[in-house]
Order: C-alpha cells, then structure tokens, then sequence
C-alpha cells in the first residue's frame, strides 16, 4: 500500500474527538492514528496538522524528537530489549544479540514478515527484574539463555515485583489488594485524607500540613513540597494545574511504576488533594510511554473514580471539582524534566524552558502549576491521613519519613524497599537479601547520581548524610555492582543513555553527551589516552557547568565521579 | 516586524558589580546588556538581538557568585548585589571546551568570528578529531539559496524567524533529536513542496555559511555568472527552465493559471 492510497477513515473520530483542544491533544491524536495505522504515515500526519491547527513541519519536528512514533512502516509487534546499565550488567546486551540472531536483523529493523520490530532501549524502569524487555504491552523478566523461539511469541508477563520494608507507609497496599478495586482500596485507608480534607480542612490547611511535615520532593531536587504548593496556591493567575511527573525513566528506578501498578488509587488521591490545596480544576499525570501496563492500570482507576464520585463535578458533595486526564509519554527521558514535561503536553517537542519563570507562576499552558513526582504526592495524601507529626516519626531530623528505594544489580533480592530515611546503606542491601559477590560500586541516586566504593556502605541514606558523603539521594536508586561486572562497560552504557537522551537544545549537552560516549567508547576498547581523559574531564565540567537543565547538568556526573575514584580502569590498558 | 522587547519602563534600577566595575541598569536587563553597557564584551553565537533569546549554545557563561552552575548571560537578568565575574577560569574552561566540540562537530571554514574565538580561547578541535562530524550533504532544492547543514551549528535563528519571531510562515522545523538534530522541513520535502514563501530572512540570520543564496554558491563553485542566471532563473516566458524539477513544477503550475 503506497501512503498515497491511505483511506483516512479511520482517522475521522479520532480528528473529531481531539479537534476541539488543538495542539495541545496533539501527542495522544498521533499515538491513537499510530495505533490505528501502524505508522504515521504522511497522509495521516498532514491530516493531523490540518485538524490540530498546527504547521505540517513541527508536527514533523514532533514526531522526530519522540522515538515511539515511527513515520516509516514498522513491525506489528515490538520487541524492545532494555540496555540500560542496570539491564546491560545483567546480559541485556546478550539478550539483544540473541533475539537480533534468532530472526536475522539488527536492532531498529523489522522482520521481512512484519510481524515484528526489534529495538535497544534505554531503559524500561523494570530494573527489578533486570534483564527485562517489553513485547508489545508485556513486560518480561528473562534469563540470558533464554529462547527469542519462545519468549517473543508467548510473552509471560512479570509479576509487580518485590516490595517489602518497614514501616510500610507508602507501599502498604502494594500487592495486598487488587489495585483497580476502589472499596478494597478504601477498606485499606485509601481516600482517608481526601475525605478529612474536604470536609474539615480549608486548601490552606492542606498545605500547611505539608509544610509542618517538611516534605521534599521525590522525584530528585528535593524541593520542599509545601512551599511548592503555598507559592502556586498564592500565584495570580487561574486556572491553575497539578501535574503528576510519572515520566519515570531515570536507569535504576522503578519505584513510581510499582506504585502505578500496585496502588494507583493513592496517586489518583494525592494530585485530587494538591488540585483542592492549589484551587486546581484539572490534573494531569504524564506516565512515560514504555510503561503501558502502569498507563492501563490507572485509566481504569480513574475511570472508576470517576464513577464513584471521588472525581468529577462536586466531589463526595464538598462543592469541589476536579479532573484527572492521563497523558502517555512517547519515548524521551528529558520530558521527566518538569518544563520539558509542560512542553510535551503542550503538544511540542519535550524541549526543557529556560528558568526563571518558574512552574509556580508559569507552568503548563503558562498557568500556575504545581508539579511533584507521583512518590511526593502519595505520602502527601498519607501526610493528610496520618498527621504530619506521625510522618516525622520516623527518619533523621532532617529527612523525615520513609523512602522508597529501589534496589538493583547485584543483591539477592531485587525490589522496592521501604525504609525511613537514615538507613545505613548496608542494612538496605541487607533488607535486600544482600550482595551477589563482593562489592564494586554502587550506584546512587540514579543515572545522574554518583558512584559509592565499597568502603561507603555504612553511609546513612538520607539528604544530609548522602550530602556529607559527596553522594545525592536522586530518585532514591541503589544499584550494586559486583566485582565480577566490567565497569567499563557500564559506564560505556551510561554514557550511552546520556547521547540518546540528550534533547540537543544546549550545546553543551548536545556535543558533549556525544563525546562523553566516544571517549568511553575508547575506555571499554583499553584504549584511551591521558589526553582522552583530559578531554573527559572537561566535556563533564562543561556538561555540569553550563547546560541549559538538570539533564546536560548531571549527565557527566556518575561518569566523573567513577573517573575520580576508579583513575586505573580507565587507563591505557 | 524586530522587535526588541526591554524592560524600560521599570523605574526601579538593580546594582551590581561585573569583573569588578560597579553598575546600575533597570531591573529586567539581561548580565549580557548591562555587561555591554560596562563596556565588558561577552561572546555569543545563538544571541541575535532580533529573535527570540534561548540560551542555546552557552558561550556566553558567566560566573555569578553563590551560583551553583554558571549563567546564559544572555537570558539570565541582574540581581541585586550580584557580583558577576565574565571571564573566569571556570567560564573560560567551559567557553574553550564547547568550541573545541564545536569544531570538531560542525564545518566552520566559513563562519570568521567562530574561528576567532576558537584562536582567542586556545582551543584543540583535533582533541576530538575522531568524534562524529554532522556532515549531511548540501541540500539544493529550489532557485533561490542552498542548504548546507555541515556548516549548521543549531542556533534556531532560521526557524524562529520563519515561525513567530518574524515571518509566520513555519515552513521548517526540526528532524532527530540531540546530537542528530537538524534542520528539516515536513518529512524532508523540497522548500518548494512546503509553505516557503522565500522571504530570505532565515538566510539573513544565518551565522555561519549553512544557509546561502544560490547565486553565491554557484559564484564559489566557479560558475560563471552568465551560466547562474540560466541556472536559476526562468528564461523568459515559453522557456523552461534547467533549475530542477522542483522549479518545473512551479513553472508548469503557472502556465496551468494563464
């Protein structure tokens, strides 16, 4: 079938349905005509730009900068292979080479039948489960001698993972109950907060609650989740959104996913709470596109919200109403950036906005916005429920509360764990059946945290203590590394998730994530010069030192700090 | 239609000190004018003070104290009390570095203020003369300019002028992402296939020698002007023209309104 012979049909409800919002429906109209499709064809796409009354060429630029969308014919089902670190030190690579051999193509081709793409990934956040791969909307967990012949046509799909820890404050009901059922989530203390809320606290009540409890954000800045809300609240301008970052992509974490997948009623509570605390009509939450199962999961939550009327028009009759919309991603680690996120909504590409203003003043469509990882957000809904008081409970005195911590790599047993912030380092690998071998490093934080030697396991995991040590919490990863693992080749695959995700906006970033990738690219062969490593160093300075966003900011920083305390493996070998 | 947009109707003024020298500009002014205003020059390659400014290409970093990474001067407003410094070792480290990666990525032979600068800051493109170089082929696709994009360094400036910031015609955008970005029209069709009215404006705002009239570019390949004209222009009505398929095309559809 030539594009020319397209019958757009079947585009017709679909041009009807997200007409009316223009630009800003764009991402959801291509990814509901790549479904009915295959591809965006040109035909489609013109289609599209005509209906959504944006020009043909940065419906283009759109489609360009998210790999999910495909404007060339593509297999019917997706084979996508995670080479992220995480998956990579566990025979990602492997398992990449062996599905690339059993149907005879390379990674981004299609088999001559159709039927199937096959792609490397950066991550799919099912580090817990590593190496993992998604055919179509499954996600598998496999063994490195597994058969392409029998995993690619029967896909089993993993369970929701390991949770454990103490206390269970966040992940309580995680595993414990069916997750769409709303009663048995209420019979489990779900909507609680919500109901204390607006029947006997003011909006200013709320975020005063959140402030008593020094809550920070979880998604890796750490910015205090009350002021957050208290400046939003304040700012002039309405409407005003709550937007939940569910853009999980950072290698190593997993943690948002279990709690979509597990409980994602508490997530629904949390942005309904923070849209009441902020006067906000309308919430989004913006789930990353490689997580379909989590994406299905809460649209039926919120779909049966809806009906029991914890959203909607005058919510449990407190004169209250508000909205949720669920947003997919389409394959870009940079809309985890808060502006980048506001960007891909808006219907453009996910490219980060310069800062100042800030998303309390001008945040998505310009308006105020608060947005918060969806962690922050379900332990402000249990903050309501439970008192700020018994959240400070446990924790340092500085770091109140529990985290969630997603364990990786080389331990026993890998999962989320809960745990109050301050837990040695070494009692959570314990809590996570310990380490497989000896260590060599541990990851912290995340793709943009840093590296722990062995000698730092006793470090305490909190804010101040991960400060004191030079380490950052991040999204709260800690992926061990055993000395059986090449760290070259790790970093190698950090570097790499580095120049695939860079937005290209800054220079620095653009040109130096590339870089970082060649030079590593020499350190994995044993071939780099003292001059290579100059050179690393300086295009790492550049990248912390004067990129546009947290992105480019923090892309050399795990790297440099593996080159500050690992120098001999980087040397000529 | 250029506009620029200042803040001057704020009465308040900020003070500040900038490598050294005490000033007073209105609040709202960017480190990069009230920089210029000290007569203190901070190099640029994205700014254009006729579009819109991005902080795009970070080589006019400056050093803020109490900052935790270095400023876009060209975006980043004065604060009160700030103490600016423009030509640290931190900022030159960081300038030096992103034109060594600059010219080891992009064909500057003809962009004279780059290759200025990468004298002026002592920099080693060859540290990285085995990376990736954007080389894509030239694009020649219509009568009027020509299209080089290993020469194109990514400061927006066509594609904002073709968009809001001048002409409101968005016949280009972007293809790829990161490193692979690049210019690109819907789905890489000829400027003559797409919106283009060929205004010239993103060839005006061009800085280096990635977009180029037609005439300009035949001149350097030694194509006599003589032999330019038949090249590109029409030859008189009834006449076809040798300029490609594209120009027939325009040609036959304005024999069809006759």
């Amino acid at each position: 079938m030539t594009s020319h012979s397209l019958n757009l049909d079947k585009l017709k409800p679909i041009l009807e349905k997200y007409t009316p919002d223009g630009r800003a429906q764009l991402l959801p109209a291509l990814w509901e005509a790549q479904a009915a499709y295959g591809y965006l064809a040109e035909p489609v796409v013109a289609a599209i730009s005509k209906a959504l009354r944006v020009p043909f060429a940065e419906v283009h630029g759109v489609i360009e900068f998210y790999t999910m969308f495909y404007n060339q014919p593509v297999g019917h089902t997706f084979v996508r292979v995670c080479v992220s670190p995480i998956c990579t030190q566990l025979g990602g690579e492997q398992i990449l080479d062996s599905v690339c051999g059993h149907f005879d193509v390379q990674p981004g081709e299609t088999t001559p039948d159709g039927n199937y793409t096959i792609e490397a990934v950066e991550c799919l956040g099912l580090c817990d489960h590593a190496p993992a791969a998604l055919v179509g909307d499954i996600p598998l967990s496999l063994e490195v001698a597994e058969a392409p012949s029998s995993w690619v046509p029967s896909p089993q799909a993993v369970s929701l993972g390991k949770v454990s820890g103490e206390p269970r404050w966040l992940t309580a009901r995680c595993g414990a109950i069916a997750p769409t059922d709303i009663n048995a989530f209420q019979a489990h203390g779900g909507y609680a907060a919500l109901k204390k809320a607006l029947g006997q606290m003011q909006p200013a009540d709320v975020i005063a609650e959140v402030e008593a409890s020094q809550l920070s954000g979880r998604g890796g800045a750490a910015f205090p989740t009350g002021l957050k809300w208290k400046f939003t609240a304040g700012a002039a301008n309405n409407p005003k959104y709550i937007v939940c970052n569910a853009d999980e992509s950072e290698p190593g974490t997993f943690k948002d996913r279990v709690l979509m997948e597990g409980d994602p009623f508490f997530i629904l509570e949390g942005i309904t709470l923070a849209g009441y605390a902020i006067g906000a009509e309308k919430g989004y939450i913006y789930v990353r596109g490689e997580y379909p199962r989590a994406q299905k999961t809460l649209q039926t939550a919120i779909d049966n919200a809806r009906r029991d009327g914890f959203l909607g028009q005058n919510i449990l009759g407190s004169g209250f109403s508000f909205e949720i919309e669920l947003r997919s991603g389409a394959g870009a680690y940079i809309c985890g950036e808060e502006t980048a996120l506001f960007e891909s909504i808006e219907g453009k590409r996910g490219y980060p906005r310069l800062k100042p203003p800030f998303p309390t003043t001008n945040g998505l469509f310009d308006q105020p916005t608060v947005i918060n990882n969806v962690e922050t957000l379900c332990t402000a809904a249990w903050i309501l429920a439970n008192g700020a008081q018994a959240y400070k409970s446990v924790g340092t005195e500085k770091s109140p509360g529990t985290k969630l911590f997603c364990l990786s790599g080389d331990v026993a047993n890998p999962g989320v764990y809960e745990a109050p912030f301050g837990i040695l380092m070494s009692d959570l690998i314990d809590l996570a059946g310990g380490v497989v071998g000896d260590v060599q490093a541990v990851l912290v934080g995340g793709a943009a945290g840093s590296f722990a030697g062995p000698e730092q396991l006793d470090v305490p995991l909190s804010f101040e203590g991960l400060w004191d040590a030079g380490l950052s919490l991040g999204s709260g990863v800690v992926n061990v590394v055993n000395t059986e693992r090449d760290l070259r080749i790790y970093l190698l695959s950090l570097a790499h998730f580095f120049a695939h995700e860079s937005c290209g906006k800054c220079f620095p970033c653009q040109l130096g994530s590339r870089r970082q990738l060649e030079i590593l690219q020499k350190v994995a062969a044993g071939n780099a010069t003292k001059a290579d490593l100059a050179a690393l160093e300086d295009v790492g300075f550049a990248m912390t030192q004067a990129s546009l966003c947290g992105l480019g900011q923090t892309a050399g920083t795990a790297i440099l700090s593996a080159l500050q305390k690992w120098p001999e493996i980087f040397s000529h070998q | 239609m250029f506009i620029k947009s200042e803040n001057f109707m704020t009465e308040e003024n900020i003070q500040l000190t900038i490598d050294g020298i005490p000033i007073s500009v209105p609040k709202g002014t960017t480190i990069l004018d009230a920089a210029r205003e000290a007569g203190i020059d901070i190099p640029v390659l994205c700014y254009f003070a006729h579009t819109t400014a991005n902080g795009l290409c970070r080589l006019c970093v400056v050093d803020v104290e109490g900052s935790r990474v270095l400023q876009a001067s060209c975006v980043a407003q004065v604060q009160e009390g700030a103490v600016v410094h423009t030509n640290s070792e931190k900022v030159q480290r960081s300038r030096r570095t992103i034109l060594e990666m600059l010219a080891s990525t992009v064909d500057l032979s003809e962009s004279p203020e780059l290759q200025e600068m990468v004298v002026e800051y002592d920099c080693h493109p060859e540290r990285f003369e085995n990376g990736k170089k954007r080389q894509p082929e030239i694009i020649d696709d219509n009568p009027v300019y020509i299209r080089d994009y290993s020469q194109c360094v990514l400061c927006w400036r066509c594609v904002q002028v073709c968009a809001d910031d001048a002409q409101f015609t968005y016949a280009i955008n972007f293809s790829g992402r990161g490193f692979d970005t690049q210019i690109a029209t819907f789905f890489d069709k000829p400027l003559t296939e797409t919106s283009c009215v060929f205004c010239g404006n993103c060839v005006g705002v061009c800085p280096t020698g990635a977009l180029k009239s037609k005439r300009e570019h035949l001149l350097e390949q030694g194509v006599a002007p003589d032999q330019i004209f038949e090249l590109t222009r029409l030859q008189g009505k009834g006449k076809r023209s040798i300029g490609g398929p594209h120009l027939d095309r325009q040609y036959q559809n304005a024999m069809e309104r006759e």
